[in-house]
C-alpha cells in the first residue's frame, strides 16, 4: 500500500499531465525517495493508483538508470565515468573508492550503507573527476578529497 | 548587464542563482512585456528568425524557423518544451543557466509558448541536476507569483503553464522524441520523423523542443532587437555562444563569447592553453558525438559552419580535449562504452553495432586486439551513417570513432602490434 | 497508383503503401523483420533498407528503409545496389551476435522466418569473436515456451501483444544489446491471443509448447487445410500430421475471416483429438466390435424405426446423412428448443433483414460498435480481437488529417494517442474488451434488450421502445445512438448467449434504424448456424417422437439438458446408438457406440456464425475404424456425392457445394499434396511394420493427396494445405499467396459467406420485455462464458483445461453479504466469487462447466447458505 504521503505527492503530479499514465516515472521516483528503491510490491502499489500492471511499470523502470529495482545502500554514491572525467583520472577515483569500500561498481557495502555505480557525465567536466553523493555534487576529486566526503554520509 | 554576455553576465560568482527582484533589475522579463505588450506571435517569430539564432542542443536548427512550423490553426493544448537533459559527455553549459539564472529559462519558455501559441510548457531536467531543480522550481513559483506565468499573463490575454519534469536518467531522454516519450512516462525510444514534433508532438499535440541555451537567449533577442543580437556574434550565426572546454588544460571552464570566436582563442587564451608538459593532440569540439579535431583546425571558428569546414560539428560547443598522454585508443573505448551503455535497444545497427565496436575497442586496450579488428570498426561507423539508424545517437557515435581512425590510425595499430596499451 | 523504377525495371505500386509492402506484393524478396502486415511499420530492425535515387541521374542514392518510405510516383529504388546489400548483410550479421545457432535443438528451425533471412542476406560467416548476452527464461504457462537467448530484439511480440491485443502482462525490458521480452515475473500470459507469438516471433522465442510434447519439424508435418471447431467465428487453421498423431495447429490466412490471427483456444485446443479420451473401436453393449458388424447393426436398427439427433457441432455433411438416413421427420437438431427459436431467429434477421452480416474483416473496419449482450472474448474470441482494431478507426482520422501514412503504426499510434472510437458494450457482467469501450452497461438480460430498444428508437422514432426507462439509461441510449449514426461504419454485434430472444431483436432493430450497418451475431459452436439452416424440430420434440432407436451424433445431450430430462428422454429407446470422438455422459448410455471422425480425420462443412460455409479437410490419413459420421451413417461413397444430395434436398444450403472445389479438381492434371516436397521418411516411417513402403492412402473425398506428390503451386484458397515457397519456409511465406498484402488470397479467400448482402425490407421487432425485477431469496442464474472452459471439445485439451476455471457461483458483492465463501445451488456446495459488475439478482455460473453444462440459461434459482 501507498503511505499517504506518497500517494499525496504522486497526486500532486496529475494535474500536469493529461492522463494517469505519464505520471508513473515521477510516481516511481516518490516511492524510490520514501523507499530506497523500487520492489515488487512498490510497483504493485503505484500499479494501481495509476491503472497499469506491474510489468507495464517494470518496463519502464528498468530502462532508466535512477531507478531501482534492487536495493541498495543508505546512501548511492554516482561516479561519473565518462570522457572528461576519464581524461582527468576518474579510474583512478574508481580504484580507490573500491578499495576503499571493499566493493567493486555496481555493488553495495556489507554494512548497507554505500552503493557505488558508475553514472554518465554529470555535467562539471571543468571539474573533473566528479562524483554525485545521494543528491550532491563533489567536484576535483582526489583521493583525499573522497575519504572525507564519504566520512560525510553514515 | 555587460553587454556583450547577455546569458552569464549577470550570474554571480558566489553561485547563488538570481532570484525574481535580481533577475529584473538586470532586465528581465522586460522582454516578455514588450511581447505580450504589444508584438504579434508572428512578429516574435519574425524578431527569433532575424537574430539568426540556431539551436543551441547540438543540431544547430535555426531557432525562429522551427516555431514558424507550426501551423496557425493547430490544434491545442500544444507544448514547449526546454531540454535540459545535458548528458552528453563533455557538456556542462546548460547546468550552470538552471543553476544560476533560472528565470531567463522561464521567461524564454514564455516567449516560446507566446510565439507558437502553446498552452504548456515542461522544463525537462536531467534527474542529477538537483541544484538546478530547485533553483528552476522556485523561478517558475516566483514567476506564478508574479504574474509572469498561469492565466491571462500580465492582462495579456496569454495564458501559460509551466511544469518540471525530472528525468529519471538515459541520455536517449535529450534526443527529442525521446523526450516526449519519457515525458509520457513511456520508455525513452524515438520516434519516427515524419512526423515531426510541431505537427504531432507530445501527446500528439503540436510542440516545439529547444535547448535549455537557445531558449535563454530569447528574452535578450526580444528585449534588445534581432539586430542587437546579431551584432554580438563574430559570424553569420547571432549571438553569443557559452563555449567550454574540459581535459587537461589550465583553466578548464566556461566562458560565454561571441559565436565565431576561433578554437584556438578558446584553449589558448580562456582555457589558459595546456597543462605544462602537455600538448594538444587533439579535441571533440562540440562534446562526445562530434568529430576529432587536431592542432591543424584551431584556427577554425567555433560556429555552425566554421567547424563544419574542417570536418566536425559545432555539437554544444562545449570541447573536450586531449593530450598527447592520455591514450586516443582509451578516450575511443570510453566514448564508445558510453554511446553503447546508452542506446536504447530500439534499432539494429545501433544496439548491435555499438556494443561489438566497444567490445573491440576494449579488447584492444587490453592487449587483446586483433589484424582486422581497424577494419571491423571502420565498418561499424560507416553501418551508423545518418539514415542508417532510426536517431542521431549512433551516427553521433560514429563520428568521434570514424575521425579517431583517421588522425590517431597509428596509435590503434600500436595497441595491435604490441598487444598491449603503451600508455599504461 | 504510382510507377516505381526498382533496380531500373519499371512497376506500378499502390501510393497508398509502403515500399516494402510494395514490393513484396510484387513478389519481390526483400528482408525484413519488425515489419508486420497487420501491425506496419515501425523501423526498428533496419533489414529492409534499399538504396534510393532522388531521379534518373542521381548516382549515389541514400540508404533508406523500405518499411518507412512511402510509394511516391517516379521513385526510383535498388534492392540489388551494392552498398544496400552490404547494409542489410550487416543488419543480419549484427542480429546474429547474440543468437546461440542452436537451430538443429530449436523448434523453429525449418520455418524459421530468421534463418530464411539470414540465407537470404547471404550472411555466412561469424566474425562477431566476444561473449554473447544470455538471459533466464521464463515459464510463461501451458502454450508457450521462451527461450530468450534466441531474440533479434524486433519489438514485434510487445507490439503484436500489447498494442494489437491489449495485454498488458508482457513487455520489453532494460536497453541496449540487453533488451529482454517476458513478463516482469514467470507465469501464464494473460491474453487470449498470446499464442499468436509463435507466428509473429520471427524466430524461436515463442514457441509452441504443446508441440513440444510431441515435435516433429515442418517440413515432415503432413497438413491439411481446416477450420477451427471451438466456437462459431470459424476461423481458417492449418492441421498438421505426424505418424497418425495431430501435431500442432497453426493460422491459415483467410482475408476476411482471421487474416493473421488465432485465438488460444482454437490454436491449442486441437489436443482433444490425441486424448486418451478418444473413442477408437466401435462397441456394442461395452464389448469391442467390428466396424463392419457395427455399420451393420447402425443399419438393422434404422431399418427398424429410428430418430436421429444431430449436433451443432458436426458437419453439415453428418447431420445431412443422419437426417437421411432416419428420414426427415425423424431427424432432430440436437439442441434445446430456446437456442433452436434464437438461431432460427438469427436467421431470420440476417436472411430478410437489410444488414448484411459483417464478416472479421469488416468488423475490424467497423468505426462504431455497439455489443448487445455478448461477453465477446469469451464466446466468440477471435472476433474480440478484430473489435479491438475496431475502436482505432475513427481515431485514425487524426493521424490522416496529419497525412501520417497509416501503416506508419507508431507514429499513428502517438499522434491518436488513448483516443478510442465508439465502442458500447452491454452484458450481464464485466467482459475482457471493456478496456477500450467508450460506456459499458451492465444488466440482466431483459435490462440489455431494453436499452437496445432505446438506441433504436432514438435512432428512428419508427421503432418501439420502452417507456419507463431510468433515465441514466435513456441518456447511455442517445449517446450510443448518436455514436452510431454519426460512424461510417457502424456495428452492431449480438448474439444468443444470455438465451434472450428480445436482445437479438433489440440489435436488430438498432441495426435496421442505421442505413448502412453490419450485423455481427455469435453462436455458440462450430456448426450452430449450418443445423438451424436445416430447420430441424428441436431436441424438445424428440422427447415426444415414438421410434424403437434413438441415432445420436457427435451430441452430449448431458450439456444441452438436465441430466434427469436426458435420462428420460434415452429411457424412451429400446436402443441407443452413439457416433462421437470422445467419452462422455451420453456415449455411456450408447448400446452401440462407433467411432466418429473429428476435424483432423475427415471433411465436411460448417457454416460460421457470419453465415460463411467452409470446408475442412481430413490431416491425418483416415485408419479405421475412425471414419467421418457421415461415411458411417451410410448411403454415400464420397464427400461430392452426399454433397450433392445436400444441396439437392436443400435448396437453402445449395451453395454448400462452392464451398470448395470437388474432388475431381486438378492442378495441372494433379492432386494437391498435403505434404511439402521436403517430407522425409516417406519410405521408412512404417518399416517397424513392414519394409514394404505402403501404397500411400487414397483420398477419394477432395483434391488432396496424402503424400508428397502432386501439384504445389498455388490451389484455391480452400485447398491451401500450408504456404511454402522457396526461400520463405515460414509462416511469412503467405505474403506470397496474397494479392494484396493483407487483403485477399490470390486464389480466393475460402468460404461462401451466404448473408454478405443484406435481405430486403423489415418490420421492427416490438415485443420489449418489462425492466428485470430482482427477487427476494432467487436469483436468475446466468451464464458467464470461459475461453478455457466453456467449450466442450477444447477442455479435453490439457493446456486448455489447465486454464479452466472451477465451478463457482458469482454474486454482485452486495447480494453475497448474506453468504459466506460458499454457497448451495442445486443441492450442491459451490466456491462464491463477489463480482462487483453482476446486476443485483443476478448470478452468474460459468457456462458449460459441470454440473452446469446441461442448465438450460437463464433460470430462476434458490441459492441457500451453507447450513
Ligand atoms: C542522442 C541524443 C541526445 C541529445 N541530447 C540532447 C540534450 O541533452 N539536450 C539538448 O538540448 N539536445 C539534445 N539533443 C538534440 C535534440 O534532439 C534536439 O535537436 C534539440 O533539443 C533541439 O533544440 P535546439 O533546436 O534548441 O538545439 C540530443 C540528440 C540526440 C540524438
Ligand atoms: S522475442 Fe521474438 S518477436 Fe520479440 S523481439 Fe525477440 S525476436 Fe522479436
Ligand atoms: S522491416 Fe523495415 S526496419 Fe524492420
Amino acid at each position: 500500500m501507498l503511505t499517504p504521503e506518497e500517494r499525496t505527492e504522486i497526486e500532486a503530479e496529475f494535474p500536469h499531465y493529461p492522463n494517469r499514465k505519464a505520471v508513473c516515472i515521477d510516481a516511481m521516483k516518490i516511492v524510490q525517495k520514501h523507499r530506497g528503491w523500487l520492489s515488487d510490491e512498490a510497483l504493485d502499489d503505484i500499479g494501481e493508483l495509476l491503472g497499469m500492471s506491474s510489468t507495464d511499470l517494470d518496463g519502464v523502470a528498468t530502462f532508466y538508470n535512477l531507478l531501482f529495482r534492487r536495493p541498495v545502500g543508505r546512501h548511492v554514491i554516482y561516479l561519473c565515468d565518462s570522457v572528461s572525467c576519464w581524461i582527468m583520472g576518474g579510474d583512478q577515483q574508481r580504484n580507490h573508492i573500491c578499495k576503499r569500500l571493499g566493493i567493486a561498481s555496481g555493488e553495495t557495502t556489507a554494512d548497507g550503507r554505500f552503493t557505488l555505480l558508475p553514472v554518465v557525465c554529470l555535467g562539471a567536466c571543468d571539474h573533473a573527476p566528479v562524483m554525485m553523493v545521494d543528491q550532491d555534487t563533489h567536484r576535483d576529486l582526489t583521493p583525499e578529497k573522497i575519504d572525507q566526503i564519504l566520512e560525510q554520509y553514515d | 548587464m555587460p553587454d556583450d554576455k547577455p546569458l552569464t553576465g549577470n550570474m554571480r560568482s558566489d553561485g547563488v542563482a538570481l532570484d525574481l527582484k535580481a533577475y529584473e533589475r538586470a532586465g528581465g522579463y522586460e522582454g516578455l512585456r514588450k511581447a505580450l505588450g504589444g508584438m504579434t506571435p508572428a512578429a516574435v517569430i519574425e524578431e527569433v528568425k532575424d537574430s539568426n539564432l540556431r539551436g543551441r542542443g547540438g543540431a544547430g536548427f535555426p531557432t525562429g524557423l522551427k516555431w514558424s512550423f507550426i501551423p496557425d490553426k493547430a490544434p491545442h493544448p500544444r507544448y514547449v518544451v526546454a531540454n535540459g537533459d545535458e548528458m552528453e559527455p563533455g557538456t556542462f553549459k546548460d547546468r550552470i543557466l538552471v543553476e544560476l539564472d533560472p528565470h531567463q529559462l522561464v521567461e524564454g519558455m514564455i516567449l516560446a509558448g507566446y510565439a507558437t501559441g502553446a498552452d504548456i510548457g515542461y522544463a525537462f531536467l536531467r534527474g542529477e541536476y538537483t541544484v538546478g531543480a530547485e533553483r528552476v522550481a522556485r523561478a517558475i513559483a516566483e514567476a506564478y507569483e508574479a504574474g509572469y506565468l498561469g492565466k491571462d499573463i500580465l492582462h495579456s490575454g496569454y495564458s501559460f503553464e509551466i511544469y518540471l519534469h525530472l528525468s529519471a536518467g538515459r541520455y536517449m531522454c535529450g534526443e527529442e522524441t525521446g523526450l516526449l516519450n519519457a515525458l509520457e512516462g513511456k520508455r525513452a525510444n524515438p520516434r519516427a520523423k515524419p512526423p515531426f514534433p510541431p505537427a504531432s508532438g507530445l501527446f500528439g499535440k503540436p510542440t516545439t523542443i529547444n535547448n535549455v541555451e537557445t531558449l535563454c537567449n530569447v528574452p535578450h533577442i526580444i528585449r534588445n532587437g534581432a539586430g542587437w543580437y546579431r551584432g554580438l556574434s563574430r559570424s553569420k550565426d547571432g549571438g553569443t555562444k557559452i563555449y567550454g572546454a574540459s581535459g587537461k588544460v589550465k583553466r578548464p571552464g566556461l566562458w560565454e563569447l561571441p559565436m565565431g570566436t576561433t578554437i584556438r582563442e578558446i584553449i589558448e587564451e580562456h582555457a589558459g592553453g595546456m597543462r605544462d608538459g602537455l600538448q594538444l593532440r587533439g579535441l571533440l569540439p562540440g562534446g562526445a558525438s562530434t568529430d576529432f579535431l587536431t592542432g591543424e583546425h584551431l584556427d577554425a571558428p567555433m560556429d555552425f559552419a566554421g567547424v563544419q569546414s574542417v570536418g566536425s560539428r559545432l555539437g554544444t560547443g562545449t570541447m573536450i580535449i586531449l593530450d598527447d598522454k592520455t591514450c586516443p585508443v582509451g578516450m575511443v573505448s570510453n566514448l564508445e562504452h558510453f554511446f553503447s551503455q546508452e542506446s536504447c535497444g530500439w534499432c539494429t545497427p545501433c544496439w548491435s553495432g555499438l556494443g561489438w565496436a566497444e567490445r573491440i575497442l576494449r579488447a584492444m586496450e587490453e592487449g587483446r586486439g586483433k589484424p582486422g579488428d581497424l577494419e571491423k570498426l571502420a565498418f561499424q561507423a560507416r553501418f551508423w551513417a545518418p539514415g542508417h539508424t532510426f536517431c542521431a545517437l549512433a551516427p553521433g557515435a560514429a563520428e568521434p570513432l570514424q575521425s579517431a581512425l583517421k588522425h590517431f590510425r597509428a596509435d590503434f595499430e600500436r595497441h595491435i602490434d604490441e598487444k598491449r596499451c603503451p600508455w599504461k | 497508383m504510382a510507377t516505381v523504377h526498382v533496380d531500373n525495371q519499371r512497376y506500378e505500386m499502390d501510393d497508398k503503401q509502403n515500399l516494402l509492402q510494395a514490393c513484396l506484393q510484387l513478389k519481390m524478396d526483400l528482408p525484413y523483420f519488425c515489419w508486420h502486415p497487420a501491425m506496419g511499420s515501425v523501423g526498428a530492425c533496419r533489414q529492409c533498407a534499399v538504396k534510393q535515387f532522388k531521379d534518373e541521374s542521381d548516382q549515389h542514392g541514400k540508404i533508406v528503409m523500405a518499411c518507412m518510405t512511402p510509394v511516391t510516383e517516379g521513385a526510383r529504388i535498388s534492392i540489388q545496389d551494392a552498398e544496400a546489400v552490404e547494409f542489410r548483410a550487416a543488419v543480419i550479421e549484427g542480429l546474429m551476435i547474440n543468437h546461440p545457432h542452436d537451430c538443429p535443438v530449436c523448434d523453429e528451425g525449418g520455418e524459421c522466418h530468421l534463418q530464411d533471412m539470414t540465407v537470404m542476406t547471404g550472411h555466412n560467416y561469424r566474425r562477431y569473436a566476444f561473449e554473447k548476452r544470455t538471459f533466464r527464461n521464463q515459464n510463461l504457462g501451458p502454450f508457450l515456451n521462451h527461450e530468450m537467448n534466441r531474440c533479434i530484439q524486433c519489438y514485434r511480440c510487445v507490439r503484436f501483444y500489447r498494442e494489437y491485443a491489449g495485454g498488458n502482462d508482457l513487455n520489453a525490458f532494460a536497453l541496449r544489446n540487453i533488451v529482454f521480452f517476458g513478463r516482469d515475473k514467470d507465469g501464464v500470459l494473460e491474453n487470449e491471443f498470446a499464442g499468436n507469438l509463435v507466428e509473429v516471433c520471427p524466430t524461436g522465442v515463442f514457441t509452441d509448447k504443446t508441440l513440444k510434447q510431441h515435435y516433429t519439424r515442418k517440413w515432415d508435418l503432413q497438413m491439411a487445410p481446416s477450420v477451427c471447431v471451438h466456437c462459431a467465428v470459424g476461423c481458417n487453421i492449418t492441421a498438421a500430421e505426424r505418424y497418425g498423431m495431430l501435431r500442432r495447429l497453426v493460422n491459415r490466412y483467410n482475408g476476411e475471416v482471421n487474416g493473421y490471427f488465432l485465438c488460444d483456444r482454437g490454436r491449442f485446443g486441437y489436443e482433444f483429438v490425441n486424448s486418451q479420451r478418444r473413442i477408437r473401436k466401435p462397441l456394442r453393449h461395452g464389448q469391442p466390435v467390428g466396424l463392419e458388424d457395427a455399420r451393420a447393426g447402425l443399419r438393422k436398427l434404422a431399418a427398424g424405426g429410428a430418430i436421429g439427433i444431430g449436433s451443432p457441432r458436426a458437419s453439415l455433411e453428418s447431420n445431412f446423412a443422419l437426417r437421411s438416413l432416419v428420414g426427415a421427420d425423424y431427424f432432430f437438431a440436437g439442441i434445446p428448443g430456446r437456442e433452436a427459436a434464437l438461431l432460427k431467429l438469427m436467421l431470420e434477421i440476417l436472411g430478410n433483414g437489410p444488414a448484411p452480416a459483417a464478416s472479421l474483416r469488416e468488423i475490424e473496419h467497423s468505426d462504431a460498435v455497439l455489443v448487445l449482450g455478448e461477453d465477446v472474448t469469451n464466446v466468440a474470441p477471435r472476433m474480440a480481437l478484430s473489435l479491438r482494431q475496431a475502436v482505432r478507426q475513427q481515431p485514425m482520422e487524426i493521424a490522416e488529417r496529419l497525412r501520417i501514412p497509416l501503416w506508419m503504426d507508431h507514429a499513428v499510434r502517438e499522434a491518436v494517442q488513448d483516443e478510442k472510437g465508439p465502442l458500447f458494450i452491454a452484458a450481464a457482467s464485466a467482459t475482457r474488451l471493456d478496456d477500450v469501450a467508450a460506456a459499458t452497461f451492465r444488466g440482466a438480460p431483459d435490462d440489455i434488450a431494453r436499452l437496445g430498444f432505446a438506441v433504436a428508437q432514438a435512432l428512428d422514432p419508427a421503432a418501439p421502445g420502452p417507456e419507463d426507462l431510468p433515465g441514466q439509461t435513456r441518456e447511455l441510449a442517445a449517446r450510443i445512438a448518436a455514436a452510431l449514426k454519426g460512424a461510417k461504419r457502424p456495428l452492431i454485434v449480438s448474439g444468443p448467449s444470455l438465451g434472450s430472444a428480445a436482445i437479438i431483436q433489440a440489435a436488430a432493430n438498432v441495426a435496421w434504424a442505421l442505413a448502412g450497418a453490419h450485423l455481427a451475431f455469435t453462436a455458440a459452436e462450430a456448426n450452430s448456424m449450418g443445423l438451424a439452416m436445416m430447420e430441424a424440430p428441436a431436441l424438445d420434440a424428440a422427447q415426444a417422437a415414438t421410434a424403437e432407436t434413438a441415432i445420436i451424433v457427435e451430441n452430449d445431450l448431458y450439456r444441452r439438458l438436465p441430466a434427469a430430462e436426458v435420462d428420460q428422454l434415452l429411457a424412451r429407446f429400446g436402443h441407443v446408438v452413439v457416433l462421437d470422438h470422445l467419452e462422455n455422459a451420453t456415449t455411456a448410455k450408447a448400446e452401440l457406440l462407433i467411432p466418429a471422425a473429428t476435424f483432423a480425420e475427415g471433411e465436411g462443412t460448417l457454416m460460421s456464425s457470419e453465415g460463411r460455409l467452409q470446408r475442412f479437410f481430413a490431416a491425418l490419413s483416415p485408419t479405421e475404424p475412425v471414419e467421418p459420421s457421415w461415411r458411417l451413417l451410410g448411403g454415400w461413397n464420397t464427400l461430392d456425392e452426399i454433397i450433392r444430395a445436400l444441396a439437392e434436398a436443400m435448396p437453402q444450403l445449395a451453395a454448400v457445394r462452392e464451398a470448395a472445389p470437388a474432388a475431381s479438381f486438378r492442378m495441372e492434371a494433379a492432386k494437391i499434396p498435403r505434404q511439402p516436397h521436403r517430407y522425409s521418411g516417406r519410405t521408412s516411417m512404417l518399416a517397424n511394420i513392414s519394409v514394404h513402403e505402403p501404397k500411400p492412402p487414397q483420398d477419394a473425398d477432395s483434391p488432396l493427396s496424402f503424400s508428397m506428390e502432386g501439384n504445389p503451386k498455388q490451389p484455391p484458397g480452400a485447398l491451401q494445405p500450408f504456404f511454402w515457397t522457396p526461400g520463405w519456409n515460414s509462416y511469412q511465406a503467405v505474403n506470397k499467396f496474397q494479392e494484396e498484402i493483407a487483403g485477399r488470397l490470390e486464389a480466393g479467400d475460402p468460404g461462401v459467406p451466404m448473408f454478405a448482402s443484406g435481405g430486403g425490407g423489415h418490420a421492427f421487432f416490438n415485443a420489449i420485455p418489462a425492466a428485470f425485477e430482482a427477487r427476494a431469496g432467487e436469483w436468475l442464474l446466468a451464464p458467464l462464458f470461459h475461453i478455457y472452459g466453456s467449450e466442450e471439445l477444447s477442455r479435453e485439451a490439457p493446456a486448455v483445461a489447465e486454464l479452466g476455471p472451477q465451478p463457482y457461483v458469482a454474486l454482485n458483492p452486495e447480494d453475497a453479504a448474506q453468504f459466506g465463501d460458499e454457497v448451495e445451488l442445486m443441492g450442491q456446495r459451490f466456491r462464491v466469487s463477489r463480482i462487483a459488475e453482476l446486476p443485483r439478482g443476478v448470478a452468474g455460473i460459468p457456462a458449460g462447466v459441470p454440473p452446469f453444462a446441461g442448465l438450460e440459461l437463464p433460470a430462476w434459482s434458490k441459492i441457500q447458505p451453507i447450513q
